[in-house]
C-alpha cells in the first residue's frame, strides 16, 4: 500500500472510531438513567426525576460528580496496576466495538471524500476477536481486586474472575451452532446468511433454530458482564463493593463504564449473531416499499409523544426543553423521507431497535431475578450451562451433517 | 518481510526465556520464562510455515499450545503444593530431598 | 519502509521489551503482566504472517486462560517481591557477557541460514477453513490425543491441588 494510501484508511478508520466512540459514551451514560428509571418503575417508585426534565440530565450531574470527587490512592497499593486495571477495563471494552457493522456493507457512506462501509474494521475473524476481547477482559478486575490491598477487593475479584472465566466457556461454545450454519467467522457474513424468510414473513434468522443456543448465549453473558443476577462478586449488601471497593470517583466510573460497555457488546453480539443484525423483521410491502417508511413513523410517534409530555409539565424550562427534543425528532422524522437518507437509516435503525431490546431484557432480568449465591453460580454455570451448550452444539453438527447433500 | 526476520526475532526471545529461567529465584517466574521459550517456538513454527506455504506449522502451533496448557495446569499444582510444604517461593530453598 | 516492516519492528520491539522486562522485574504479577505483553505482540505478528486464527487462538487460549491461571496462582499464594541480590563476580562479568553472545550467534546463524532460500509463500485470504480440514482429516488422531493429554492434566491438577480433608 502507498504512504497516502495507508494515510488516507487512517484518517477515516480515526474518524469512524471518535464518532463510534462518542455515541457509545452517550449511549452508556443514557443506559444508567434507562435502568434507574427502569429498576424504579418495576418496584413501584420513580427513580431520579428531579434533575432535568424525567431526570434526563441524571448521567451528567452524575459524570461532573465523578470529575470533580476527591480521588484517594489508598496506602500499600501496587501503584502501576492499582491504576492500570480500569484502563484495561475500559479500553478492552471499548476496542470491540471496532468491529460490530451496523449496517450492509453496500450502504456506504462519505469521509472526507472517500467511501465506507458502516463498520470501522471488516474482520474474517471477527467473533474469535470479540472473544479475545471477553477473555481478556477477566484481568482487569482480577488485578484491580489484586491490587487493592484489601482483603474482601481480592476475595471479589477473584470470585469475579473465576465467574466469568467459567462461564466464557459456555459463552463460546453457545455459539458454535450459529457458525456451523453460518459457515463463516465474518460478523458481515454471518449477518448476510440469515437473509430471505420462511412462509414468506418469518425471518431466517438463527434465533428460530439455536433457540437453545441463543438462551445459553444469553444467561452466559449476563454472567460474564456480572449483571444481576449473577452479580454475587460486586453486589454492595455482599463483599462491601467487591472488587472495586477501593476504587473512588474517576478510576470507579472507568469500571462502570466499561460494565455497561461490554453489556453493549454483547447485546450486540446476540443481535448480530442470532437476530439478524442491521436485517428488518416486516417483510418488503408488495406494492409499495412501506416498510422503509417505519424508522420515520418510529421518530414520529417519539417526537409527538414527548412533545405533547412536554407540554403537561408546570415548569418554564422543563416543559421547553422537552417539547424542543420532540421538535427535533419531529424534524429528523421529516429529513429522513429523502431516498438516500432512508436507504443508509435502514440497516442502523433497525440495528439500535434491537440493541436497545435486549438492552431492555437486561435491566428487566435485574430487576426482576433475585441473586444467586456464588456455589450455585458456579453449579449452574458447569453443570447446567456448558454441557447444554455442548449438546446444542453436537445437535447442530448433527442435522448439518444430516443435510449435506 | 523475509521469515529470516522472524526467526532471529523467536531466537531472541528464546535466548531471553534461557537467562530468565537461569537467572530468576521465584517458581513462578522461573515456570513463566519456559512459556516465554515455547512462545518463541510458536513463532519459529509459524513463521516456517509462511515461508513454505505449508499449514502444518499452524496446525504444530495449535498442539503446542495446548500441550502448554496442560503443563502449565499440573506445574501450578505442583508449585502450589511446593509452596505449602516449603513457605517459601524459592527455588533455593527447594533443594533437598528430604523435606 | 513499508507498512509491514514498521508493523515488524514495533511489535518485535514490543515483544522483546517485555521479554526484557519480564527479567528485570521483581514481582511475579508484574512479569506475568510483561509475558501478556509479549504475547499479545506475538499474536500481532502471527496476524501480519496471515496466520490470523493461530493469533485469534493465541489470545483466547494463551494469554486469556492459561496466564489467567498463572496470575491467579500468584495472587492466591501472595508472592512477594524477589529481594535484589547482586549477581555474584562470575555472573556478572562471565554468565550475562556469554549468554549475550550467544543469544546474538543464534539469531545470526538463525538469519543467515535461512536467509538462503528466501521463497515466500502467497498468503490465502481465508485460512481456517483448510486448516479445519488439515486438523480434523490428517492429524485427527494427534487431535484425539491431546483431548486426552488434557483429561489427564486436569485429573492431575484436581488431585495434587487438592486439600486433606
Amino acid at each position: 500500500m502507498t504512504a497516502n494510501a495507508v494515510f488516507s484508511w487512517l484518517v477515516v478508520a480515526l474518524a469512524k472510531s471518535a464518532v463510534l466512540l462518542l455515541v457509545t459514551l452517550t449511549v452508556v451514560a443514557y443506559l444508567s438513567w434507562f435502568e434507574r428509571k427502569l429498576v424504579a418503575h418495576i418496584q413501584s417508585r420513580l427513580g431520579p426525576y428531579r434533575v432535568g426534565p424525567h431526570g434526563l440530565l441524571q448521567p451528567l450531574a452524575d459524570g461532573i460528580k465523578f470529575l470533580f470527587k476527591e480521588d484517594p490512592t489508598p496506602a500499600g497499593v501496587d501503584r502501576f496496576v492499582y491504576f492500570a486495571a480500569p484502563f484495561v477495563s475500559l479500553g478492552l471494552a471499548m476496542s470491540a466495538i471496532a468491529v460490530i457493522p451496523f449496517g450492509p456493507p453496500d450502504a456506504q457512506i462519505e469521509v472526507f471524500g472517500h467511501r465506507t462501509g458502516l463498520a470501522v474494521a471488516n474482520l474474517n475473524i471477527g467473533l474469535p476477536f470479540l472473544f479475545a476481547i471477553t477473555a481478556l477482559g477477566v484481568y482487569g478486575i482480577a488485578l484491580a481486586g489484586w491490587a487493592s490491598n484489601n482483603k474482601y477487593a481480592l476475595m471479589g475479584g477473584l470470585r469475579s474472575a473465576a465467574q466469568m472465566v467459567s462461564y466464557e466457556l459456555a459463552l463460546t461454545l453457545s455459539v458454535v451452532g450459529v457458525l456451523l450454519q453460518a459457515g463463516s467467522f465474518n460478523l458481515n457474513e454471518i449477518v448476510a446468511s440469515q437473509d430471505g424468510r420462511w412462509l414468506g414473513f418469518v425471518p431466517r434468522w438463527f434465533f428460530f433454530p439455536q433457540v437453545v443456543g441463543f438462551f445459553c448465549f444469553f444467561t452466559a453473558a449476563i454472567a460474564e458482564t456480572n449483571r444481576s443476577p449473577f452479580d454475587l462478586p460486586e453486589a454492595e449488601s455482599e463483599l462491601v463493593a467487591g472488587f472495586h471497593t477501593e476504587y473512588a470517583s474517576f478510576k470507579f466510573a472507568m469500571f462502570f463504564i466499561a460494565e455497561y460497555t461490554s453489556m453493549v457488546i454483547v447485546s450486540c453480539l446476540a443481535t448480530l449473531l442470532f437476530f439478524g443484525g442491521w436485517q428488518s423483521p416486516f417483510p418488503e410491502g408488495r406494492w409499495f416499499a412501506w416498510t422503509a417508511y417505519l424508522p420515520n413513523l418510529a421518530l414520529l410517534g417519539g417526537g409527538v409523544l414527548l412533545l405533547l409530555d412536554g407540554l403537561r409539565y408546570h415548569r418554564r424550562g422543563k416543559r421547553i426543553a422537552l417539547a424542543l427534543l420532540g421538535v427535533i425528532l419531529l424534524g429528523a422524522a421529516w429529513l429522513c423521507l429523502a431516498p438516500e437518507t432512508n436507504r443508509i437509516l435502514q440497516g442502523p435503525f433497525w440495528f439500535l431497535a434491537k440493541l436497545f431490546f435486549f438492552l431492555f431484557v437486561y435491566v428487566w432480568i435485574r430487576g426482576t431475578l433475585p441473586r444467586f449465591r456464588y456455589d450455585q453460580l458456579m453449579s449452574f454455570g458447569w453443570k447446567v450451562l456448558l454441557p447444554l451448550s455442548l449438546a446444542n452444539a453436537l445437535g447442530t453438527s448433527l442435522l448439518v451433517v444430516l443435510r449435506q447433500p | 518481510m523475509p521469515a529470516s526476520w522472524y526467526l532471529a526475532l523467536s531466537a531472541i526471545l528464546f535466548g531471553l526465556g534461557v537467562v530468565g529461567f537461569v537467572f530468576k529465584r521465584n517458581i513462578i517466574t522461573i515456570f513463566m520464562s519456559i512459556e516465554l521459550m515455547l512462545n518463541a517456538v510458536n513463532l519459529a513454527l509459524v513463521a516456517f510455515s509462511r515461508q513454505l506455504g505449508e499449514l502444518q506449522g499452524q496446525v504444530f502451533v495449535f498442539f503446542v499450545i495446548v500441550v502448554a496448557a496442560a503443563e502449565a495446569a499440573v506445574g501450578l499444582a505442583i508449585i502450589l503444593l511446593i509452596a505449602r510444604n516449603r513457605q517459601s517461593l524459592n527455588v533455593e530453598d527447594v533443594d533437598l530431598l528430604k523435606l | 519502509m513499508t507498512l509491514d516492516a514498521v508493523l515488524f519492528f514495533v511489535f518485535g520491539g514490543i515483544a522483546v521489551a517485555a521479554a526484557v522486562a519480564l527479567i528485570l522485574l521483581r514481582h511475579p504479577i508484574h512479569s506475568a503482566l510483561a509475558l501478556i505483553v509479549v504475547m499479545a505482540a506475538l499474536a500481532v505478528l502471527y496476524l501480519l504472517q496471515g496466520a490470523e486464527f493461530v493469533a485469534a487462538v493465541q489470545i483466547i487460549v494463551y494469554a486469556g486462560a492459561i496466564m489467567v491461571l498463572f496470575v491467579f496462582v500468584i495472587m492466591l499464594l501472595n508472592a512477594a517481591r524477589e529481594e535484589r541480590t547482586n549477581l555474584s563476580r562470575a555472573a556478572r562479568y562471565l554468565g550475562v557477557p556469554v549468554a549475550v553472545l550467544l543469544t546474538a550467534e543464534l539469531a545470526y546463524l538463525v538469519w543467515h541460514a535461512s536467509s538462503a532460500n528466501p521463497s515466500q509463500a502467497a498468503g490465502r485470504t481465508d485460512v481456517t477453513r483448510p486448516l479445519a480440514l488439515m486438523l480434523f482429516r490428517d492429524f485427527v488422531f494427534p487431535f484425539e490425543l491431546t483431548s486426552i493429554v488434557i483429561l489427564i492434566a486436569i485429573l492431575g491438577a484436581l488431585v495434587l491441588a487438592r486439600k486433606e480433608p
